[in-house]
């Protein structure tokens, strides 16, 4: 085996070394394959992270949605007068209203605006987000605001600042102001930066319908529920469907998979990412049959002088492994120069897993795409390849 | 009496077509004794290249006995005559001979590496040999900056480094000038006779075989004559050119 491995790398690196610039030519093909299927990576992960990032972070297990709304967060409208029931079902450990709605960030210099997830949350209760800087919120009815780590950099706002907020109540552009006391890491939803405000005070300044100006019935989207035991999310769920009137409670994963989108968006950037890998196993491997073809004779002579298939098979695939993992390093290195100039607007985000499984998937393409010339390889007879046939 | 290297015993060839049996080879048996080298010759068609190949063990006879140091070749599985190709046998080939991704040295030392003999002194016999066929300058070159003749230097070279019992020449200065191909045939008959190893060379270059003890004949695949001794053999070279 010893013997094999190292008259098969002899031959596959003597003849990469002296054919270096054909070589490297495929590397760096492999390589701008590399980059489009991280970046394809990257871009659903920074896509779908935008869109689920808040509720994938939450501290709970279930959400509560108004029975018959398809799960759809914004769809949904629950009064708070079931938030106690909904406490009191066995194995709720907390459980608390949420309020989505977006608003407009007047920025300091007064001249740009940034749109933005405005949720409101129960200070103290599944939902509020950890802060990194700064502290919690203070109570149910204070004029504070949190905001996520992306609305921090893409407003340049910090801890301390007042915070200027428009929004239109009615039929008039309506402005508050409110300071700004912790910032937590990155929370966005529904593809926007986020800001965190006590639920009465989202109630109070959100967006409203000329109907609502004057009417104070706070109404949630949604609650968010806390178990007991996170083992027992089955049961529970059950019981609240059971026990609250008109709710109906699902898991994290379900509420993500239906957010408006997000599945055909992930599927889309998957099958993107699944077609790109194909053509590297097309390309690959056509390099490497056209390789082979064009050394049928060279194969026949070493067959002939007595080397066995297996060290023709392994040259093969050494050969192929390296081709394929320096052409994966080098777009692994373009990504990565590429990724330090791009904006924090742009949802690129490289995730370790997404990313491994992603270079895996590469390093993988190379023996895929080269197995049919390996065959072809160890099929060839030196007797038709010399041409001493009859 | 000298000892066979390579015996056949009625070998035979056939191919199967539509209009019938096709006898490549029919019934031939020969010797060849160590440090003896033997033209095989015909026209076109004489069936020379298939006993060649079967020689090499390249290719299995339909029946009949291929003895080389004792072991038959034709009744061996694949894996035994890729052992054998690699131990026994000594090849080169018209054209494309050399790996051309590696230098001359380095196409020598193939056989010892393929054999797990390449150590210091295989090394150095690889120079010397490269050497002694004029190759000294021009070992670190690779085939595609050497002349055909070079090439086929090194190919004689890397054919007998590794110590075969026999070595098969197939039509060596097919793609040489005349000058040329007296030299490559002339230090390949000093080396098989000085390194007592058993050659044969097929060729249609009837004076090439100014430097063989033997000469074989082939016609339809059968045997048909064979002449021993230098006179004999440069009187047939003569009688074939007067015509």
């Amino acid at each position: 085996m010893k013997q094999l491995f190292s008259i098969s790398s002899f031959l596959a690196v003597k003849e990469i070394w002296r054919n270096r610039g054909r070589f490297l030519l495929v590397s760096l093909v492999i390589g701008l394959i590399t980059l489009l299927v991280l970046f394809i990576a990257a871009l659903g992960e920074g896509l779908g992270n935008g869109n689920r990032e808040y509720i994938s972070k939450l501290d709970g297990e279930l959400i509560v949605y108004q029975a018959k709304s398809d799960s759809l967060i914004q769809a949904s409208r629950i009064g708070l007068d079931r938030l106690e029931t909904l406490r009191d079902v066995a194995g709720v450990a907390d459980a608390a209203a949420l309020g989505t709605s977006s608003a407009t960030l007047i920025l300091p210099s007064n001249e740009e605006t940034l749109k933005v997830a405005m949720l409101g949350v129960e200070p103290k209760h599944v939902g509020e987000p950890v802060i990194s800087a700064g502290h919690q919120l203070g109570g149910g009815n204070v004029d504070e605001v949190l905001i996520d780590s992306n609305t921090a950099i893409r407003s340049g706002l910090k801890i301390g600042d007042k915070l200027v907020i428009r929004v239109t109540q009615g039929t008039e552009d309506v402005f508050f102001t409110l300071p700004i006391v912790g910032i937590t890491d990155g929370q966005q939803y529904s593809l926007q930066p986020s800001i965190f405000v006590p639920f009465n005070t989202w109630d109070r300044i959100r967006p409203k319908s000329e109907a609502e100006v004057n009417i104070s019935n706070p109404v949630a989207n949604v609650f968010l529920v806390k178990l007991d035991d996170p083992g027992i999310v089955e049961e529970t769920r059950l019981a609240i469907n059971a026990n609250v009137e008109n709710v109906e409670a699902v898991t994290i994963s379900e509420a993500i998979r239906a957010l408006p989108g997000y599945s055909a968006q992930q599927s889309t950037l998957n099958t993107q990412g699944g077609f790109t890998l194909f053509i590297g196993i097309l390309v690959i491997g056509g390099f490497f049959q056209i390789q082979i073809l064009q050394k049928v004779s060279q194969i026949g002579v070493l067959k002939a002088i007595g080397t066995s298939n297996p060290i023709v098979a392994m040259a093969a695939v050494i050969q192929i492994i390296v081709i394929t993992v320096v052409g994966v390093a080098m777009g692994g290195l373009l990504t990565f120069l590429f990724s330090l100039f791009f904006p924090p607007t742009v949802p690129i985000v490289f995730n370790g897993t997404t990313s491994a499984i992603a270079l895996v998937a590469l390093l993988l393409i190379g023996p895929m795409g080269g197995l049919v010339s390996i065959r072809y390889a160890v099929r060839i007879e030196p007797l038709k390849a010399l041409g001493l046939s009859s | 009496m000298p000892i066979n290297a390579l015996e056949t015993k009625s070998v035979v060839k056939t191919y199967q077509l539509d209009a019938g049996t096709i006898y490549a080879v029919n019934e031939v048996s020969l010797n060849v004794a160590a440090g003896e080298f033997v033209a095989l010759v015909g026209p076109s068609g004489s069936g020379k290249t298939t006993m060649l190949s079967m020689l090499a063990a390249l290719l299995k006879p339909s029946s009949g006995l291929i003895l080389l140091d004792g072991q038959d070749l034709a009744g061996m599985d694949e894996v035994n005559r890729v052992a054998m190709r690699r131990e026994k046998i000594g090849f080169t080939f018209q054209a494309n001979n050399l790996v051309p991704y590696l230098s001359a040295v380095e196409n020598v030392e193939l056989m010892l590496r393929l054999n797990n003999r390449l150590d210091k002194a295989g090394r150095l016999r690889a120079r010397e040999l490269l050497a002694r066929l004029g190759l000294a300058e021009r070992m670190n070159n690779l085939p595609g900056q050497m002349s055909g003749g070079q090439q086929q230097r090194v190919a004689i070279a890397r054919a007998l480094i590794h110590n075969p019992s026999l070595v098969l020449a197939d039509e060596p200065t097919a793609s040489l000038d005349t000058e040329r191909a007296y030299q490559v045939v002339e230090t390949f008959a000093g080396l098989i006779h000085e390194q007592k190893r058993a050659g044969i060379m097929v060729t249609h270059d009837l004076r090439m075989c100014e430097y063989v003890d033997r000469v074989l004949q082939m016609q339809d695949g059968i045997l048909v004559k064979v002449y021993a001794g230098h006179k004999e053999i440069m009187s047939m070279i003569r009688g074939n050119h007067t015509g």
